[in-house]
């Protein structure tokens, strides 16, 4: 299932809206990294919200966008992370290590805009 | 007792990605019916994500069967008949992957359970991970 990218102003916003396969989240990791080009994009928010679980895998996948995007020129920020799979994330020991993140999408916006000191 | 006797709540057949999604999604439902938290339903879903990742990855397909005892204890076998895993002590130590990976699925999984076993050989590969409630 794709994930839906809208474009905001400078601003691409992807927001997953279930759980993802493996296959799925690199498809996204690539679509993102490709169009951060083709808009000439500043920075990128991926919402996670409806995302049921992060393993290793994902968590993985979602600091090699970031990285990615990061050489590309723009600044990720992962927003919208649950209570329970934060909770999750650090039993396992899994981190996003260096990657922004922000509670919602408004957040998000609000830390890509500070950034850029607007 | 074998695992085969047990009486087995779920039994997933693993061969794709999107086999991994239903297998945790129903050891979701199955922690949330045997009244573990909301947390503890999320952790036992991404264990169950990790092991039935490595499932599709090395052995191509396989089978997640969760299992309840009356102490509402949940009990996740993951099993394969895959080419088995080289060095199943490396294989927990965080950082060890094969695969290209950060070696953090399955050390993640130890971490979390009250009884984890492997038990790998040439013939395929079977993991055991009890999860009792807090």
């Amino acid at each position: 299932m794709a994930v839906p990218i809208l474009k905001d102003a400078d601003v691409l916003i992807a927001s997953i809206q279930s759980a993802l396969t493996d296959l799925d989240l690199v498809g996204l990791r690539d679509a993102l990294v490709e169009q951060v080009s083709t808009y000439r994009t500043r920075g990128v928010i991926v919402d996670v919200t409806a995302l049921d679980v992060v393993d290793s895998f994902a968590s993985r996948t979602l600091r090699d966008l970031a990285h990615m995007i990061r050489l590309r020129g723009a600044q990720t920020v992962i927003v919208g992370i649950q209570p329970d799979v934060a909770f999750a994330m650090v039993q396992l020991g899994l981190t996003l290590e260096d990657i922004p993140t922000a509670l919602d999408l408004e957040e998000g916006l609000r830390f890509l805009g500070a950034r850029r000191g607007r | 007792m074998t695992a085969d006797s047990r009486n087995f709540e779920v039994r997933v057949p693993i061969s794709s990605t999107e086999d991994v999604i239903i297998a945790r999604q129903q050891g979701r439902a199955l922690a949330g019916q045997l009244r573990f938290s909301p947390s503890d339903a999320t952790l036992i879903a991404a264990a169950i994500s990790e092991l039935a990742r490595n499932i599709v990855k090395y052995a191509g397909t396989g089978e997640i069967l969760l299992h309840s005892d009356t102490q509402g204890m949940l009990m996740i076998i993951a099993r394969d008949e895959g080419p088995g895993i080289p060095d199943p002590d490396a294989a927990l130590r965080p950082g060890y992957s094969t695969s290209g990976g950060l070696g953090l699925g399955l050390p993640g999984v130890r971490r979390i359970a009250d009884v984890f076993e492997i038990v790998s050989n040439s013939h395929g590969t079977t993991v055991t991970v009890c999860k009792s409630q807090r």
